[in-house]
Parts: structure tokens; sequence; C-alpha cells
């Protein structure tokens, strides 16, 4: 019984990490950026949040509605500036920018909000559970992000195959030349595909921010971390997979946790190693054959 | 070609697509040296020419994938040449690109939809596209990627036309496809010239490029070597002009233009085909 716990509070987790992960996923599919700012990314929506609510005394759990639609317009702008940038310079530029925006953040962060953590105070949702049976106890709050998860990828998924700015991203993904001859100002797109990016890692932000501690530097300790991981085991570039990744590795991580509270991040670890390994292309995705 | 001419040309029986002078540079190589090209709306012209002549990167600078080193493009009369490719199409210029570069993760719908993205008005609908090509409506949800190489290309060709062109760039139409499907699809071009399209189309299959244009362009390493309509020249003259060969027939490349020089050139075989 004691596993079948540890499955399910791995498979709870995983919504959190697939959060995460969506947009590192869906910038890389479009865009081809790979974003090491992701992770730091998603604390600054978390500092972010601890602003909104302090100002306009909104409950931490309503944060995200103004909170989402900022992150998304920074995202917006940010692609259109410094990324783009980056971009028209190569590929590999866009690696450095990130990175330098994850050192810019961390520090930032900690001048700002020294390197306390901090955490959002939903009050006693953060606790309340419900049980099945003896053993197994679930907290409303990992269930809501689990579900919040699978909601907003069904969301995702839906506004790629049927709207039309979706289907520009699509193209743009596909062959952006094609896309521009084709009358797509492919730079407006990658801004579109820029501020979903941005607003579900806020999302996953406030989440994580809800669940846990943060502090200014752990975004790239552990955050990104597991984005990466997520992504690599589903595979890359597809929605389906970032939730399946995500899970999966939730579920390492708990296994690996009742084996002994340290080997926790081990067994996530260990993995994201063997699929690397045994399936490069990720669990969700065919082997490329062209 | 003179600047009074085009000024005065707009909508008046001007050049549709006037080329002055163009010169592109891909990194150290110049591809294109001072090329002028004429074309009246409704026309169909042809650019033939070797590999690597440079026939690819003047209609992808004419669609404004390429920046011109010197030169200009002018489309009724305006100048077009500093426009980004997406606002060329909104001004009415669509190429339908070599390898035909469809999304191949998109259906074929799809794709003609993403060619609707100008929003420029004129006949061409999705529905007046599958009239054009009567088995497309019934596989609209298939994807590209499962088309056979001469349904993609009628895709290629369906998606440039959503965007209603006046002057549609057409590359390599008959690239690996087998030869009654490239008599299928060159068989549309009347069609397309019916409904008002002007046509610049590049092709390696010489015979087939002299039988549907009107007027032919030859490239040689970058410069315009011949002009002219089909039935006015002789096989000798575009043979010398495709492949450089100077007016004594020794079969040296020559840097200098060689139109006048035809009738003395060698030129044994008609309809050279590379």
């Amino acid at each position: 019984m004691i596993w079948v716990n540890a499955i399910i509070q791995g498979i709870m987790v995983g919504g959190l990490y697939a959060l995460f992960a969506c947009g590192l996923s869906l910038l890389f599919g479009v865009m081809k950026v790979i974003n090491l700012a992701h992770g730091d990314l998603a604390v600054v929506a978390a500092y972010l949040a601890l602003g909104v609510i302090a100002i306009t005394h909104v409950p931490a759990v309503w944060s995200f509605v103004l909170v989402v639609p900022i992150f998304a317009a920074i995202g917006y702008a940010l692609q259109r500036t410094l990324l783009q940038a980056a971009l028209n310079r190569g590929v590999l530029t866009t690696l450095l920018v990130t990175f330098g925006l994850s050192v810019v953040i961390e520090n930032g962060l900690q001048q700002f909000f020294t390197a306390n953590s901090h955490s959002l105070n939903i009050g006693s949702l953060v606790s309340d559970s419900f049980s099945i049976g003896s053993q197994i106890t679930i907290a409303f709050l990992d269930l809501t992000i689990l579900v919040l998860a699978v909601v907003v990828l069904l969301g995702l998924q839906y506004f790629l195959s049927v709207s039309k700015n979706g289907r520009r991203i699509r193209a743009v993904a596909d062959d952006r030349e094609a896309a521009q001859l084709s009358g797509i100002d492919y730079r407006h797109v990658f801004g579109i595909a820029a501020a979903i990016a941005f607003g579900t890692v806020a999302l996953a932000g406030l989440a994580f921010g809800m669940y846990t501690q943060f502090d200014p530097t752990i975004g790239t300790d552990q955050l990104l971390l597991y984005a990466f991981e997520a992504v690599v085991i589903g595979g890359l570039g597809s929605l389906w997979g970032t939730l399946v990744g995500g899970i999966l590795l939730g579920v390492a991580q708990q296994i690996g946790a009742q084996y002994h509270a340290a080997d926790q991040i081990l067994a996530g670890q260990l993995l994201f190693l063997i699929i690397l390994v045994l399936r490069p292309q990720g669990i969700t995705r065919r082997r490329e054959t062209a | 070609m003179t600047a009074a001419n085009s000024a005065a040309g707009a909508s008046q029986g001007g050049p549709l697509l006037e080329v002055r002078d163009l010169s592109v540079h891909h990194g150290q190589l110049q591809a294109l040296h001072g090329v002028n090209l004429s074309m009246p709306a409704g026309a169909t012209h042809a650019m033939i020419g070797a590999n690597g002549a440079g026939k690819s990167t003047l209609l992808r600078t004419i669609a404004g994938l390429h920046k011109p080193t010197s030169g200009a493009i002018l489309l009724d009369g305006q100048d077009v040449s500093r426009l980004r490719p997406e606002r060329r199409v909104l001004a009415g210029v669509a190429l339908v690109p070599e390898g035909r570069r469809l999304f191949p993760s998109l259906t074929v719908q799809e794709n003609l939809l993403v060619g609707t993205t100008s929003r420029r008005p004129g006949p061409w609908n999705l529905d007046r596209i599958y009239d054009l090509f009567s088995w497309m409506a019934d596989r609209r949800g298939q994807r590209a990627a499962q088309l056979s190489g001469g349904e993609q290309q009628a895709v290629a060709i369906g998606r440039a036309l959503a965007a209603n062109p006046r002057l549609l760039l057409l590359d390599e139409l008959s690239l690996g496809l087998a030869p009654v499907v490239v008599r299928r699809i060159y068989g549309l071009l009347p069609q397309l010239a019916e409904a008002g399209v002007t046509v610049l189309l590049v092709e390696q299959d010489v015979s087939q490029a002299l039988a549907v244009a009107s007027h032919v362009h030859c490239l040689l390493e970058g410069r315009i070597t011949l002009d002219g309509a089909p039935a006015e020249l002789t096989p000798g003259q575009i043979e010398s002009a495709y492949f450089g060969i100077g007016a004594n027939g020794k079969g040296l490349r020559s840097e200098q233009p060689i139109l006048g020089t035809g009738p003395q050139a060698a030129g044994e075989a008609p309809g050279a085909r590379a």
C-alpha cells in the first residue's frame, strides 16, 4: 500500500512538473529556443504574486488573474526584443542570452528580496486533504494542480489545433520561410508562442509557490532541471509527452523517496538517464524517419 | 525600362514587374550581376539557365527572401525591394518555392488556409482552388506529408493562389516529378493566365519552358544572356546563351553577354536540356 501511495503522490506532483515543462517544450518546438531562464521565470512569477497580493490584498489563490496576463505580456515583449535579436544571430546565441537572463534574474531577486525563502500563503487550503482507505491521503492542492495541468494542456492542444493563431504557430514551427511566403509575420507568431509559454510558466510558478517554499535560486537549482527532465522523458515538442514525462518523473521521485529520502532526486535523474539512453526521442514520440 | 515609363506605369499598361540592375550576394559570392527584367501584366515568362546560374536566387529576391546588394524591384511601379516577404505577399507577390515546402504536419486544407493569411481580395478562395484541382477537396483532411510529389506541388500552387497574387513565381515545378505529372501541372498555366495571374517561372527543362512561356530569359552565372519570345529564338541562340559558348564555337565560357552573336554559334541539338 505504501507503494501505491508513492505512485499516487508521484502522479500528483507530476502535474506540476508538466505545467513547468509545457512552456519549455513550446518554446523549443516553435522557435528552437532552449530557455535556460525558464525556471527563474517561474520564480519571478511567484515573487510578482507576492507583490500583487501585498498591493491589492487579493487572496493568493486568485493572484493568477493578474500575474498570468502580466507574464504573457512580458513574454511577448521579451520575444519581440531580446529573444528575437538573439535568434537573428543564431540559435546558439539564444542559449547564451537566456543563460545571462537567468543570472540577471537570480541576482536581481537576491538583491531585492534577499535569499530568504517565501511562500504564497493560501491558509488552510495547503493542508486540506481527503483520505482513501487508511494509508492514502490526497491533498486538495495537489489534486487541483494536477487537474489544472491537464486543463492547461487540453486548452493548449485545442488552441493549437483549431484556432487561426494555433495553425500559424504550427506552420511557423514546420517551415518558417514557407510561412513568410504565405504572408505570416513569424516574429509576431513567435511573440504569441512566447506569451503562451510565459503564461504557463507563471501558472506553474504560482502553483509551486503555494505548494512549497521558494527562494531566488530554486528556479535553476530544481525547477529548470525537472522541466528539462520531464520534456526529455516525454518527448521533445509533444504536449502530451510533457504530461507523461512529468508524471513518470514524479512517480520515480516518490518511489525513490520511499527507499530513502535522499534518493528522491536521484531516482528521477536515473529515469531521465535511462530514457535518454534507451529512447532518446522520448516515450510518446516515434523515431523520426526522415 | 526607363524611369519615366515606370513612374507613369502604375495600372496603365506599364510593366507589372520591373527588376532594375539587381545584384545579390550570398556572403562573398555574387549570385546576380545587374539583372534587368520587365514583365507586362498577364504575361507568362520563363527563366532558364543551368544549375547555379542564379534563377532561384532571382525569384527568392523578388519574393523578399534575399536582400539585394543594389538595384530595385518594382511591382506595378511601386518599389517593393525593402519590404519583408510577408509584406510582399500583401502587395501581391507569391512564390511557390523549390521543393514545394508545404507544412508537413498540417492538413491540405490547413496549408491552403495559411495561404490566405494576407487576406488579399481576389478571385481565389478555397472553393475555386478545389475546383482547379478536382482531387483536392476529397483529401482536404489529409496531412501534406502523406501526399505524393505531384499532389504536394498542386497544394503548393494552391497555397500560393490563396493569397490572390498578381505575380506568381514558380520555382522548378518539375523537379522530382514524373513527366506525366509535370505535363498535368503545366497544363494549368493557361487557366492561371486566363484568371489574370502574371507568372514568372524558373525551369531547368528548357523545352517545357519554351512551350508555355510567351517570353524567355536566360541566366548564365548571374547575368541575363538572352531575352526574347521563344518563336523568335533559334535553338543555337538558346544553347549558346545557356551554356555560355562563345561565338567562335570553341566551347569557352564567355564572360560577356552573347546576345546577337547567336546565329554564328554552334547549335546542333534543338531544345537543349540540362
